[in-house]
């Protein structure tokens, strides 16, 4: 009996190592990949570590590609999504405030509504914005990307479940009692308690705008308006091993380590916020699973 | 594809009610004046729904079925006859069958293996398995361009196994879904695991004790107490999973730069849609589809929050 028990938690325990090099061996292959010359990389292990010069090296080659062009996507990653993320959390706080703890007509439609878009992928939506924002002149402007990334119904459903169930509500019929109005309930009173899901909701919007791909590949079409995620399909598409018909930029090959490095440092912003907030994050996706 | 709404599932704390009786229990300030507050603080975000969410959709509406003889089905028909699109939606579904069966068994058990260990042990396998859903999107499809590439790849020995040679061995057509479907378990799996994991915890204690004094073993535990208790959890996944997969995107159009066109610029649906556009000019045909993949996210959505009772909705 006791055998067999050890026995199911070793073959539990090998499965589950097996799924973690699934999940960790490509990441460390990425970290790996920059260390690398673009012979090594193909020849070598792929665990093999090249050196910290030939990292420099490719550092250096990705970030001065075609006049440090990788700063300028990047540059734009960062307007769109702190953009899109800042006004998120102006329509997402208050709102999910007004919904969870006052009362008009129409709440209960709105709350529906605001589900069911919630549920729905934002992509489905992409090519009617860009033909609204054609319509309308926007396009070819920082705001064909950022409203959109605005509109972020998620964040309302996170706020107003956050202010139904963790405000006191004793708290806010004190302040009403006080004479406080509503708007200096929610000033003085819900904001400063909403902390910690304003973090919750930057964090979920910042990652979902700065990976977004589709939008930006729609709205955008010069390499000073592209965020990165589009840059690194440029980047695929400069790279002769890949595309042997791109070969225009004789000085400016694109290699594998080239590659991976640009991947890396697409990456790096998402990943910290990750490796620093996991504990919140964790603990706020658990949020809907566990109770208080 | 990983969209960030698919990592928080609906829990008891984070039930909706979508009710008058919600609000009319709080204590709360005359009507008129709390009435008015609550129009002042939805304002910002109503607007954005309508011009973002509502207008856009009413839009392509519109434009799908304004034809040169008024209004009709004709860009529906029109491009339902298209040869590329029967292939579109089917590509797009045999991914999802692929990664849904797999996504599902595979969660849902490492949930439950990762559930029987100790506490410092899972936070550490939990983490591995939720850190590859920071590279969502064009990072982790670069990334797996890589690993299908048979010379350097990690996982090399796996692809010399099918004779895989060269990267367009290994993008061959018929693998297509099963490589998307890879890409998106890699990505979106770890998320679906911590909230699994999460719903297991919220089971009661005792339950799963007496179960052990009534002599089940792990394995029947997991399998007769907590596997139906995580259920609504597991359908929450799929709808969300099945929403978002039809949506398919990036991946392809990554892969088909990278292999030269190996992978067509018309593979999914959405593909279809930007192609139909943006190539070909018919932006009344790409609104059809554009509606027609907005139909299909609407009726899963609407199902889920009105069918579903993963929230509460009375």
């Amino acid at each position: 009996m006791l055998a067999r028990r050890y026995m199911y938690r070793l073959i539990a325990l090998a499965i589950l190592l097996g799924f973690a090099a699934f999940f960790f061996v490509p990441i460390m292959w990425l970290i790996l990949a920059p260390t690398k010359t673009d012979y090594q990389l193909v020849h070598e292990s792929p665990f093999a570590f090249g050196s910290f010069g030939t990292f420099a090296h490719t550092f250096n080659r990705v970030i001065n590609y075609q006049g440090q062009l990788l700063l300028v996507w990047l540059k734009n990653s960062a307007i769109y999504s702190v953009g899109g993320t800042a006004l998120a959390l102006v329509a997402a706080i208050p709102a999910g405030y007004g919904l969870a703890l006052t009362q008009f007509i129409g709440r209960r439609t709105l709350l529906g509504i605001t589900l069911v878009v919630m549920i729905m992928p934002a992509t489905a939506l992409v090519l009617p914005l860009f033909l609204e924002a054609s319509a309308v002149h926007l396009l070819g402007t920082v705001w064909a990307v950022i409203l959109p990334f605005a509109f972020f119904p998620f964040g309302v459903y996170l706020a107003y479940i956050y202010f139904s169930s963790t405000i006191p509500k004793d708290l806010l019929a004190a302040a009403r009692i006080d004479g406080a109005r509503e708007w200096g309930v929610f000033r003085h009173v819900a904001l400063p308690l909403a902390r910690p899901i304003v973090a919750l909701i930057a964090f979920f919007a910042f990652v979902a705008d700065w990976n977004n791909y589709y939008l930006p590949f729609v709205m955008t079409y010069t390499n000073s308006q592209y965020p990165v995620t589009i840059g690194l399909q440029i980047l695929i598409g400069s790279a002769p091993v890949f595309s042997p018909t791109a070969s225009g930029y004789a000085a400016s090959e694109i290699y594998r380590p080239d590659l991976a490095m640009a991947t890396l440092i697409a990456i790096m912003p998402v990943l910290i916020i990750f490796l620093f907030a996991q504990r919140t994050l964790v603990q706020g996706m658990l949020a809907g699973a566990t109770k208080e | 594809m990983t969209i960030p709404s698919a990592t928080v599932a609906p829990g008891e704390r984070m039930s909706v009610r979508l009710g008058r009786r919600a609000a009319g229990d709080r204590g709360r300030a005359p009507a008129g004046s709390s009435r008015t507050a609550g129009y002042v603080f939805v304002s910002f975000y109503v607007v954005l729904l309508l011009a973002l969410g509502v207008a856009p959709a009413i839009y392509a509406i519109a434009l799908a079925l304004s034809t040169p003889g008024g209004v009709g089905f004709a860009h529906f028909v029109d491009t339902f006859n298209f040869f590329e699109f029967a292939p579109a939606f089917e590509h797009v579904f045999e991914f999802e069958g692929i990664w849904l069966v797999s996504q599902t068994f595979f969660v849902v058990t490492l949930a439950l293996m990762v559930h029987t260990l100790a506490r410092r042990v899972s936070t550490a396998f939990r983490f591995i398995f939720y850190l590859p859903g920071a590279m969502a999107g064009a990072a982790s499809a670069i990334v797996w361009l890589f690993m299908f590439t048979p010379s350097g790849s990690p996982f090399a020995f796996i692809l010399n196994a099918f004779h895989y040679q060269v990267l367009s061995n290994t993008v061959a057509p018929g693998n297509l879904p099963i490589i998307f479907a890879i890409m998106a378990f890699f990505t979106g799996a770890g998320g679906w695991i911590v909230i699994m994991y999460g719903a297991l915890n919220n089971i009661p204690q005792e339950l799963i004790e007496a179960a052990e004094i009534d002599g089940s073993n792990a394995f029947q535990t997991a399998l007769r107490i907590k596997l139906p208790l995580i259920r609504k959890w597991i359908v929450y996944m799929l709808v969300l999973s099945f929403a978002a997969g039809s949506q398919l995107f990036v991946e392809p159009q990554i892969l088909g730069v990278a292999t030269n066109g190996q992978v067509p610029a018309q593979w999914s649906p959405n593909q279809l849609a930007y192609y139909l556009a943006f190539q070909l000019d018919r932006f009344n045909d790409a609104a059809a589809v554009s509606v027609d993949l907005l139909v299909i996210g609407l009726i899963v959505a609407a199902l889920l929050v009105w069918r579903g009772k993963l929230f509460e909705v009375d």
